[in-house]
């Protein structure tokens, strides 16, 4: 395949991919080596121990969550993508209508700004450790760290956003280099860790006594806290829920031979949500059993630095290693959401659009607290976009059964469908509600919001749906 | 020639992973493992770049988390 056919922003993305274009297996496998080894593992990973998971918990809940994940892949995205070949984008546009889609993509956006946001502080972080500036976490949501961190994620942004402004072709061929070397720099801060903890026999390991005392030191400074398996196991199956439920890797299995492809996600989610997450909170464990004093914010609370872990570890190579990873994950997110502020704006040029999404990013970065609550973070973002998966789902395999046109957009002319936009606010807007008034675990709202979403869809298309529209005409 | 850098970047990629489990099993120290993998990384990213030309991943915009 060419790489203009292989870009996104090359052919196939109004009709199905042609089979010259398909891809065997192997292809993903390589996909999705390097994906999911990103900036936010370095977060996420102590989020954990900060949180109290006990490390049998996470061994095993990590296992049975990214295993859930993995067959979500294979056993929703890949029988429709390879079924119909077609984008998400498209597939949405035809279901829900073109207006609705932008309104979709818009919400995708500025919920990639705020993980963007996430990065940057990721980046500052280890920028900052040759300067000696450490960043610590406010009390308050919207609170901003010490001047010093704040100037420098204001740097780093503007850096990461120039650059995203310019084209991210560059930035996505780099990350592709660097993928197998941050993939063994994650293995490498795992291994130090161990050993700079003295955790170097299996009987060590198995005994979790190095992760309990960490997790006491922890709980002893920032007040007890509780993850409990189930937690962890949905946490990990979820967390790209946008990606799975959210039916948004349609786009990427469209192009592939066989089903048997749906397995590829497996690599990167063993690699990236398994080995990197339990390495890089082996990486706090490590800095509280070694030099406690440094996890150590100004109000006496423990703070994950990712920048000074890393450093801590494996030296200059840790600092790199955070810094590319995310910058290499803030560089195509921050164009992707300036992609989406363009189709609500088609007048607006793709280069103004994208530093707006890195000024939002940029913001957002600058508010540590946005990066603490990533756990949190990435649960919402699966339930605000997942449930438009279940509107594929049930066009898909339901719609034609229960009487009802398929593809209802592009067969009435409509540009929104305003069952699918029902189906999908209703659930969202009481997930979030839960989510953020009730303090449910966000990633618990996930599968009852798609859920939900797959049901209403159903009911008012049955309602709304006109029964006179002609034969299919797609 | 192509061989030849490739082997080039498998061992720089061996200089960032392998000293950290001599390190573990007690063989080099700490500061050693670091160096040999700043050594290990400079190489890498000097050397890959000439024969590594994946190409960009299908629908590369799309970001996964």
């Amino acid at each position: 395949m060419s790489e203009a056919e292989s870009n996104s922003g090359g052919e196939f993305e109004r009709e199905p991919v042609p089979d010259s274009a398909l891809l065997g297996s192997g292809k993903f496998w390589g996909m999705y080596a390097g994906e999911h080894a990103a900036g936010t593992e370095f977060m996420i990973g102590p989020l954990f121990l900060a949180a109290g998971a006990s490390l049998s918990d996470l061994l095993l809940g990590l296992l049975l969550g990214n295993i859930l994940a993995v067959l979500t892949w294979r056993f929703l995205v890949v029988p429709i993508a390879v079924a119909k070949r077609l984008t998400l984008y498209y597939q949405l546009e035809c279901i829900a209508g073109g207006s609705l889609v932008k309104l979709y993509n818009l919400v995708n956006g500025l919920l990639f700004c705020f993980l963007a946001g996430a990065m940057i502080t990721v980046s500052a972080s280890a920028v900052g450790v040759p300067f000696d500036i450490t960043f610590d976490v406010p009390e308050t949501v919207l609170g901003l760290s010490n001047t010093s961190f704040t100037v420098l994620v204001f740097i780093v942004g503007v850096v990461i956003t120039a650059v995203a402004a310019g084209g991210y072709e560059r930035v996505a061929r780099f990350a592709n280099i660097a993928a197998p070397w941050m993939i063994g720099v994650f293995a490498a801060c795992g291994i130090v860790s161990l050993a700079q903890m003295n955790v170097t026999s299996m009987e060590k390991l198995s005994s979790g006594e190095f992760w309990n005392e960490s997790i006491a030191f922890v709980q002893e400074k920032n007040g007890p806290q509780t993850f409990g398996f189930w937690q962890i196991v949905v946490f990990a199956w979820l967390c790209n829920g946008a990606m799975h439920f959210g039916m948004a890797d349609l786009s990427i299995f469209r192009f592939a031979r066989s089903r048997s492809s749906g397995w590829a996600p497996a690599i990167g989610m063993f690699l990236g949500h398994y080995m990197a997450w339990i390495s890089a909170g082996f990486l706090l464990a490590a800095l509280i059993k070694v030099q406690p004093e440094l996890v150590l914010s100004d109000d006496g609370k423990v703070t994950a630095n990712p920048g000074l872990l890393a450093y801590k570890s494996v030296g200059w190579t840790g600092i790199i290693c955070v810094i590319i990873a995310g910058w290499t994950t803030a560089n195509p997110t921050i164009y992707r959401a300036g992609l989406a502020f363009q189709g609500m704006l088609p007048k607006s040029s793709r280069t103004a659009m994208t530093l707006v999404a890195g000024t939002v990013a940029t913001v957002a970065g600058a508010f540590p607290n946005l990066s603490a609550k990533l756990l949190d973070f990435v649960g919402t973002y699966g339930t605000v976009l997942g449930p438009m998966g279940a509107v594929i789902f049930v066009d898909f395999y339901l719609m034609k059964r229960f009487g009802l046109r398929d593809q209802y957009a592009s067969k009435s002319g409509t540009q929104i469908n305003i069952a699918v936009l029902v189906a999908w606010v209703l659930p969202v807007v009481v997930g979030l509600y839960l989510i953020f008034v009730q303090g449910l675990f966000a990633a618990y709202a996930v599968i009852p919001c798609w859920v939900a979403c797959a049901i209403l869809y159903l009911i008012f298309s049955k309602v709304l749906q006109n029964p006179n529209l002609g034969n299919d005409h797609n | 020639m192509n061989i030849l850098l490739k082997t080039i970047s498998a061992v720089a990629l061996g200089l960032v992973v392998v000293p950290c489990m001599l390190h573990f099993a007690g063989i080099i120290d700490l500061p050693t493992v670091k160096w040999t993998a700043l050594v290990g990384t400079v190489v890498w990213f000097l050397v890959t770049p000439t024969w590594m030309s994946r190409r960009l991943q299908v629908d590369s915009a799309e970001v996964e988390i």
